[in-house]
């Protein structure tokens, strides 16, 4: 433990013996841990017994707004989306991948290039599967 | 002064108060502690509904400083607010939801009626289509005339509420007695608001020109 940084505490007697311990610094963590925590959460338990309480049932509705929620929040999604999204991760992947690759693409071997190329043809193929299943036309 | 006085909790006289402050003792009652507390920090609701919130607003820029008051703290939820600025025309399409959005205030709260318009219906007051003052369903505070009031009035309507907090009694005040209260929404029916009033808040004033039944037979 640097000595520099707790020097200030030797003016305390009791600190004062502590600061050779190995995990005196861990202590002071755990002090600090304790005062935030307590001040977080002073405020909330004083507001809950000094708070009036006066409760109606248009104050107890899950949304505050002016107007009243209508309808049932449990809608169903069109499986479309979810396709969607598998598609664009596949692209999105390959994207990351074709960026360093047209980065170092004149220093790079023809084995990599063609590893490469494989690669492409890949997701190009799973692009026209994609295609022919009719994902990409949205119904 | 005697120690009776204090060990009875009975309120000290003027001279005795001064006397103190004097002799560097400040002597005062909880509540006004709690009341002066309360209306340094009144937290007004982000609401807006006509012209007169474009000098709500303006109160709160750096030149006028709302925050000098301890008000700058526009709340966007309801939930954490306790002042009502109803600023400007309440249409009778838009009164339900102003009800509402009282209504999920927590308590204490109030309600400062800016504008003509929130007062009484103002040049509006003719409409078909305009409630004529936001008192006849939810209780105002302070009404403050202009059309629209400068942001300085703005100011000064929250000075009066400060007052109005500090002389109110914890103990009486319905705000802070145990149960539920909630003030009716009114329905919107198309062409007009059903009830036309809440009468716990507002009821219509008399009319000078009618005489009432018994006079009128006699």
């Amino acid at each position: 433990m640097p000595s520099g940084l707790l020097s200030t505490l030797n003016i305390v007697p009791i600190l004062a013996s502590a600061t050779g311990e190995p995990y005196f610094a861990y202590l002071l963590l755990g002090v600090m841990i304790l005062l935030a925590a307590g001040f977080a959460c002073t405020p909330l338990i004083l507001s809950a017994f000094l708070a009036p309480k006066k409760p109606g049932e248009i104050k107890e509705s899950a949304f505050e707004c002016g107007l009243e929620s209508k309808g049932d929040p449990w809608v169903q999604f069109n499986v479309q989306y979810y396709l969607y999204a598998l598609a664009f991760v596949i692209f999105d992947i390959e994207v990351i991948f074709l960026y360093p690759w047209a980065v170092a693409f004149t220093g790079l071997s023809f084995g990599a290039f063609l590893a490469m190329g494989i690669f492409i043809l890949l997701l190009a193929e799973s692009l026209i599967y994609l295609w022919i299943k009719g994902v990409l036309t949205w119904k | 002064m005697t120690t009776e006085n204090l060990s009875a909790g009975m309120d000290l006289d003027d001279t005795t108060r001064s006397e103190l402050e004097r002799a560097g003792v400040i002597v005062s009652k909880v509540d006004s502690l709690y009341n002066w507390a309360r209306g340094g920090s009144v937290w007004p609701l982000t609401f807006g509904l006509a012209c007169c919130a474009i000098e709500m607003i303006a109160s709160a820029t750096s030149r006028f400083d709302i925050s000098r008051f301890g008000s700058e703290v526009f709340r966007p939820s309801p939930r954490q607010a306790d002042l009502m600025i109803v600023s400007g025309t309440v249409t009778k399409k838009m009164a339900p939801q102003v009800v509402r959005i009282y209504n999920q205030m927590p308590e204490p709260k109030w309600v400062i009626a800016m504008g003509a318009c929130a007062i009484s219906g103002g040049p509006f007051k003719q409409g078909y289509n305009v409630l004529k003052g936001i008192d006849r369903y939810i209780p105002v505070d302070v009404y403050l005339p202009g059309c629209p009031p400068r942001p300085e009035a703005v100011l000064q309507s929250l000075n009066y509420l400060q007052e109005k907090i500090r002389t109110q009694d914890i103990k009486s005040d319905p705000a802070f007695t145990k149960g539920r209260r909630q003030y009716p929404v009114p329905k919107f029916t198309g062409k007009d608001l059903e009830p036309p009033y809440n009468p716990q808040v507002w009821q219509p004033p008399a009319n000078p020109n009618v005489k009432p039944l018994e006079e009128a037979t006699a």
